[in-house]
């Protein structure tokens, strides 16, 4: 028997759910299990109750509502992966998603999932900070939001309160987005990502750009935006000279370091993801001229 | 006191009903109580993918669920496969191409390219590679699992029409 023993719960509600984690000491939240059981069949993880969250069926949703996507907590990575609507208000999700772990990992695995494990190079993560994602937090308490930059509190650790969990997300989708992009390093497909880019950019009507969002993910205990570059892009041409200087800057990015990766290494993977993702989104915006 | 419950469970279309513990993984109760070996347990946190099972014809981890999360559900194990002792298409490929030695990533493959067949029947050597990502070989270097997949894949879509 690999975990050790806990008592197991599983809640069809939200409610019941709330209250057995206000109830309860020493809780872990089971959502797709594709992180939290490796660490309790490590005994990393050593809960007295875990609370499986995948008979509550209301944390289960894609809706798309005016310029918002809102994603329940325990939506399968494979149900945003394969849905029509993602597919048409936010392919890039898609294409992030198809780095995350593998199909097996993706069946099973949920957004909330990987947003509360917070790994600093999960894709999600990154998508999260690109699209300013809220979070929806519920207690027995009651409920508040979270913006995504608050709810990363350190490494691996989210700012939810014990009683509190996740569930849902709210990604803002800027109309006027033209092209996107997603560009990450990783050992092998399907790691978690050295260092990852995001890119989202729209163009005025003289073919300069108008807005710009990157999402930064390897350098810090979760993803950044650094909002310096993306200020400094607004206005400019969408040309090679202005994606170097961009790209020269996401260089200069302080970043960590680990057993197997430097921070020279993170940061020269930084400045040629960044030039990537920015050449690919304005490669984009070529084909959807409109948004 | 030990944390149990009463699931059911059907295995292969065959039901079951066990009291188990709650933590108990699902390859462990496929294994140690059921008795179906077929499905190998090989880093049990989510890796090498050799546990691969359908769960209501989904592949899914088996060291990565618990078998009480299994309960009312339908599960299919590489012991699914062959009828009558006769291999089936996909089987019969890896034997004819060379897509196994020492066997023990096998069944994990096989259950992985049985999900991915049935919903992609035409696929590039491309695909087959990226549906393989999560299964890892230690023998082969994986060419003969890749060929056993894209000529499986040829044949039934032969014997569908």
């Amino acid at each position: 028997m690999k975990p050790a023993p806990f008592t197991y719960h599983d809640p069809r509600t939200l409610g019941d759910a709330t209250a057995l984690l206000a109830k309860n000491d020493n809780v872990r939240v089971l959502a797709g299990g594709q992180s939290l059981v490796p660490m309790m069949n490590f005994r990393y993880a050593m809960p007295d109750h875990l609370i499986d969250l995948n008979k509550v069926s209301e944390l289960s949703y894609i809706r798309v509502e005016k310029d918002k996507l809102k994603i329940g907590a325990m939506t399968r990575q494979r149900d945003i992966e394969f849905s029509a609507d993602i597919g048409k208000h936010c392919p890039l999700l898609q294409t992030a998603l198809t780095h995350v772990g593998h199909r097996q990992t993706r069946n099973r695995g949920t957004l909330g999932g990987s947003l509360c494990h917070l790994d600093p190079s999960a894709e999600l993560a990154n998508m999260a900070a690109l699209f300013s994602a809220t979070m929806h937090v519920v207690s027995k308490r009651g409920a508040r939001d979270i913006a995504f930059a608050d709810f990363a509190a350190g490494y691996m650790t989210t700012a939810l309160e014990p009683d509190e969990l996740l569930a849902g997300v709210t990604l803002s989708l800027p109309q006027k987005t033209q092209g996107h992009a997603f560009e990450e390093f990783a050992r092998r497909h399907g790691d978690f990502a050295i260092v990852a880019c995001s890119v989202r950019m729209a163009l005025d009507a003289q073919g300069n750009i108008s807005d710009a969002a990157i999402a930064l993910s390897g350098l810090s205990h979760a993803p950044i935006r650094p909002t310096a570059i993306e200020t400094a892009l607004r206005g400019q041409k969408p040309d090679a000279a202005t994606f170097k200087a961009a790209a020269a800057e996401a260089e200069k990015i302080d970043a960590i370091t680990d057993a197997y990766v430097t921070t020279a290494y993170r940061q020269h993977l930084a400045r040629v993801l960044t030039h990537r993702a920015l050449e690919q989104a304005a490669a984009k915006t070529k084909e959807n001229p409109h948004g | 006191m030990a944390d149990t419950r009463s699931i059911n469970v059907t295995v292969n279309g065959k039901p079951h009903t066990a009291t188990i513990e709650t933590r108990m993984t699902l390859v462990d109760f496929l294994r140690h109580e059921l008795k179906l070996t077929g499905t190998h347990v090989g880093c049990e946190h989510g890796v090498c993918g050799a546990c691969t099972v359908l769960v209501n014809g989904i592949s899914a981890r088996a060291c990565l669920m618990l078998a009480v999360q299994c309960d009312g559900q339908q599960i299919a194990t590489v012991e699914s496969l062959a009828t009558g002792g006769k291999l089936n298409e996909l089987q019969q490929a890896f034997q004819d191409n060379h897509g196994l030695q020492c066997g023990f990533c096998t069944p994990g493959m096989l259950m992985t390219l049985t999900e991915f067949l049935r919903d992609k029947p035409n696929p590039t050597e491309t695909e087959v590679r990226e549906a393989l990502t999560g299964n890892l070989c230690r023998c082969t270097g994986y060419q003969g699992i890749v060929d056993a997949a894209l000529d499986a894949a040829k044949k039934m879509r032969e014997a569908a029409t």
